[in-house]
């Protein structure tokens, strides 16, 4: 793959990031990964909901009296918010406009950094109360599945900033267009996985 | 870059094998790695017949024993079975659709040296204090208890080379949906390829689950957490069902592959098409769909209750009728045929009444009632044997004697073949067969002793010397490598004389590249039209020669794995308290993994062409 063949919007492909071998083995690859992760987080809020509530005996902590559905709310609307804007920037990815894209992605990156601030906060709290990792089995479990999942938060942005800062120079090409794509619709599948938590967990946790 | 074979020194080779990610090389390093492993259960295996061979033995004490019991299970499955099927899908898929290699060569050599330095990392606790001593299925009940760092290095090596085996999964998936040649539509793949592919999902779904267990297990042993820990609201049962909602299709992951084996051979050497091509597909499907509905199978004496053991009873009993038809594809493809019996073949006809054997006494235990009985019994370790020996390791064996022209350009002496073959056939009867007795007569499993008189003596006995002639098998086998290593004798294109499908028809020693021209798939047996055609060259062509893409070799991902291992022993030691070390090496460890990540996302890697008029000069070792 020629890294220097210029691009114009009309002689760039409708799919650049399966116009080349690579670029569809990688899209396909990262599919299938995903499916893999579904049945991790399966695996995780099956236990959390068989593990939730459940404590040494006397244990005053339960889902109803711990979470605050405000905070949540806004978390939520934050991720969901950054999947909009990653799908923009995947608009401009492919009527190759880089700054649009980088722009987009950049709006992306502050609203998960936002999510992660508020999580982190919510956490902080938790502990504060009492609240911990190792405190019961309810917080193992509470603590295990939303955090693989602010990891995969993490893990998403770093990724995004490295593509951003790597590409700021040279624009886009067919061979980091795949790049872009497969770490944008790594996002959308935290933003999914985040909506089965604020239903299974915040949402069926305060229900008294 | 050339192919011409250049001496190279023994630095050189080493470091090429390194810094690989070519599919035929990797199938190499799988093969000599598995090998490894499978000669470490071995011995432990003939620890456990030795200890077991007469009443109130002591040639190792319980607490070894149980060790040993526990890594013989966990290196078979994980680090030998597995492996070296990864060695033929890695050797032959590629060539089988028609491809230059795996869909992701990086990740390919990735996957290899995560199961490498995860199976390492296991096997070190035999020098690090001792090994794992709760039974392959460490249930956490029992882990939770076992002092030491045996679970520990158990939870971690595993979780290591099972990152390993989910990459090389997807490989695999990808390289078979996007890499086929032109004309190789899905019902025109051979049956390995199809097994592979079937297997390849299987460990897709299988192996998350069991990831997530192995993390259960060590944030409660080395994080404190209580997953598992009833007085902190836990639940032990947790760990039995992620265990076995990968443990089942872990099963079929390496029967199906083995199945895809022996749908090679028969053909071959009954000189026949496959029976019943399009069901046997169907079967193979239909058994890995099936395969996760029956976990808990395992738990039927947990007391989920009569209702869910009755569903599972049904479901598991369901597996025999897609697993029946195959067995009825194989007779009537040998029906008729003009049969060749090779070593392969006779592996392969071994294989058929042994493999049977295994699946009746599956089905009986898949009756619960019964299986209260057969619990945890010698009848268990029988039935199992049979499957994975009887079905498993023969499939190996053949599949070592059948493809190593392909792998090596050499062919195994035949009539020692054969009778390693006889060796080891009666010996691993001998073992296993007695063994359902033995649990009949209410032998449990796992035990390192049994009292005399009460009817095992002469049972176990027979067990252990059986023991014996398998590993004699094993050696033979091994001199038989040896012997056709030092003859050197090169064997050229399709010599069995009857290939059927492309690897065969691949001019021998395979080019690096694979296929000097994408080859044009016409059928199924594709070779075989070719050879009935009167094509000397054995393939129809699909383009014209021209410049092929090549992925660069590199070290990034033994870098990448080194340092998982390195963490490995920071997580591992994190809890004790005169070891404050622990965390600094965990974190240097992560450090120099996702450093290497980060070298390999901003370092681009664009491969290299080789030019078509090198591709013309070249002879490209005909025959």
């Amino acid at each position: 793959m020629d890294l220097k063949t210029k691009f114009t919007p009309q002689s760039w492909p409708e799919h650049p990031e399966a116009a080349t071998v690579e670029g569809k083995n990688k899209v396909l690859g990262f599919w299938i990964f995903l499916g893999g992760e579904t049945v991790l987080f399966a695996s995780l809020f099956a236990t959390f909901l068989a593990l939730k509530n459940k404590g040494p005996s006397g244990m005053e902590f339960s889902t109803q009296n711990l979470f605050e559905l405000p905070l949540a709310f806004i978390m939520t609307m934050l991720l969901l918010t950054s999947s909009l804007t990653s799908v923009y920037a995947m608009y401009h990815m492919k009527n190759y406009n880089f700054k649009a894209m980088q722009g987009w992605l950049f709006i992306t990156v502050l609203l998960g950094l936002g999510f992660l601030g508020f999580e982190i906060y919510e956490f902080t709290h938790y502990i504060h109360e009492g609240f911990t990792f190792t405190q019961s089995a309810f917080g193992s479990s509470f603590y295990t599945l939303v955090g693989t999942h602010g990891l995969h938060v993490v893990i998403g942005l770093g990724w995004i900033i490295l593509l951003m800062l790597r590409n700021a120079k040279r624009g886009l090409n067919l061979y980091n267009a795949p790049k872009f794509f497969i770490a944008s619709l790594y996002w959308h599948f935290i933003d999914v996985v985040w909506v089965f938590i604020f239903t299974v967990v915040y949402l069926m946790g305060v229900i008294k | 870059m050339s192919s011409t074979a250049k001496k190279k020194g023994f630095g050189a080779t080493i470091w090429d094998y390194l810094t690989t990610v070519d599919h035929k090389k990797i199938a190499i390093l799988y093969l000599i790695a598995g090998t490894l492993f499978f000669v470490i259960g071995g011995i432990e295996a003939m620890l456990i017949r030795i200890q077991l061979a007469k009443p109130n033995n002591d040639f190792v004490s319980a607490g070894l024993f149980n060790e040993i019991i526990t890594m013989h299970g966990t290196t078979m499955i994980f680090l030998a079975a597995m492996p070296l099927l990864f060695a033929f899908m890695n050797a032959v898929v590629p060539l089988q659709i028609g491809a230059r290699d795996v869909a992701f060569p990086f990740l390919n050599s990735l996957g290899f040296w995560l199961f490498f330095w995860g199976g390492i990392f296991l096997n070190l606790s035999w020098l690090l204090g001792g090994a794992p001593d709760a039974g392959w299925t460490s249930y956490a009940s029992l882990s939770l208890a076992s002092p030491g760092h045996g679970i520990d290095f158990y939870a971690i090596g595993l979780q290591i080379s099972g990152a390993g085996t989910l990459i090389s999964g997807i490989n695999f998936i990808v390289t078979i949906i996007n890499m086929r040649a032109p004309g190789m539509t899905f019902m025109r793949m051979p049956l390995f390829t199809w097994t592979t592919f079937v297997s390849s999902s299987l460990i897709l779904f299988a192996f998350p689950p069991l990831t997530v267990g192995l993390f259960f297990m060590i944030f409660d042993r080395m994080f404190g957490s209580n997953f598992f820990d009833h007085t902190m609201g836990g639940n032990t049962i947790i760990w039995e069902h992620l265990f076995w909602i990968f443990g089942h299709p872990e099963v079929y992951i390496l029967v199906l592959p083995a199945f895809g084996l022996y749908s090679e051979i028969i053909p071959t050497f009954a000189r026949k098409r496959l029976f019943g091509y399009s069901s046997m597909v169907f079967a193979t499907i239909l058994i890995g769909f099936l395969g996760f509905m029956v976990w808990a199978h395992h738990m039927f004496t947990v007391g989920l209750g009569a209702t869910a053991n009755a569903i599972f009873a049904v479901a598991t009993m369901a597996i025999a009728v897609p697993t029946g038809m195959k067995v009825f594809n194989w007779l009537c493809t040998m029906w008729g045929g003009s049969i060749k019996v090779t070593t392969p073949m006779l592996y392969a006809l071994g294989f058929i009444p042994s493999f049977v054997a295994g699946g009746v006494t599956g089905v009986m235990q898949a009756s619960a009632p019964l299986d209260y009985q057969l619990h945890d019994s010698y009848f268990i370790v029988a039935h199992f044997h049979y499957v994975i020996v009887g079905g498993i390791v023969l499939a190996l064996f053949a599949g070592a004697h059948f493809y190593w022209p392909i792998m090596f350009n050499r062919m195994l002496n035949e009539t020692l073949g054969k009778i390693t073959f006889v060796v080891f056939f009666i010996g691993f009867h001998m073992t296993f067969f007695v063994q359902h007795f033995l649990g009949l007569m209410g032998m449990p499993r796992r035990v390192f002793t049994y009292l005399p008189n009460q009817g095992l003596d002469t049972y176990n006995l027979i067990s252990t010397i059986g023991a014996f002639l398998m590993a004699i098998g094993v050696v033979l086998l091994v001199v038989n490598v040896i012997i056709t290593t030092i003859q050197n004798k090169p064997c050229g294109r399709d010599p069995w004389g009857d290939g059927r499908t492309l690897e065969w028809a691949i001019p021998q020693p395979v080019p690096y590249y694979n296929f000097k021209q994408t080859p044009l798939v016409r059928g199924l047996d594709t070779y075989w039209i070719e050879k009935m055609e009167g094509n000397k060259e054995g393939m129809s062509y699909a383009e014209p020669i021209s410049d092929i893409h090549m992925p660069n070799n590199s070290i990034i991902p033994f870098v990448m794995v080194f340092g998982l291992f390195v963490a490995g022993f920071g997580a591992l030691y994190n809890p004790d308290a005169d070891k404050p070390w622990a965390l600094a090496v965990l974190i240097i460890g992560l450090a120099i993994t996702f450093g290497s990540m980060i070298v390999r996302s901003l370092k681009d890697d664009l491969g290299y062409h080789i030019s078509k008029e090198e591709l013309m000069n070249e002879k490209g070792g005909n025959e």
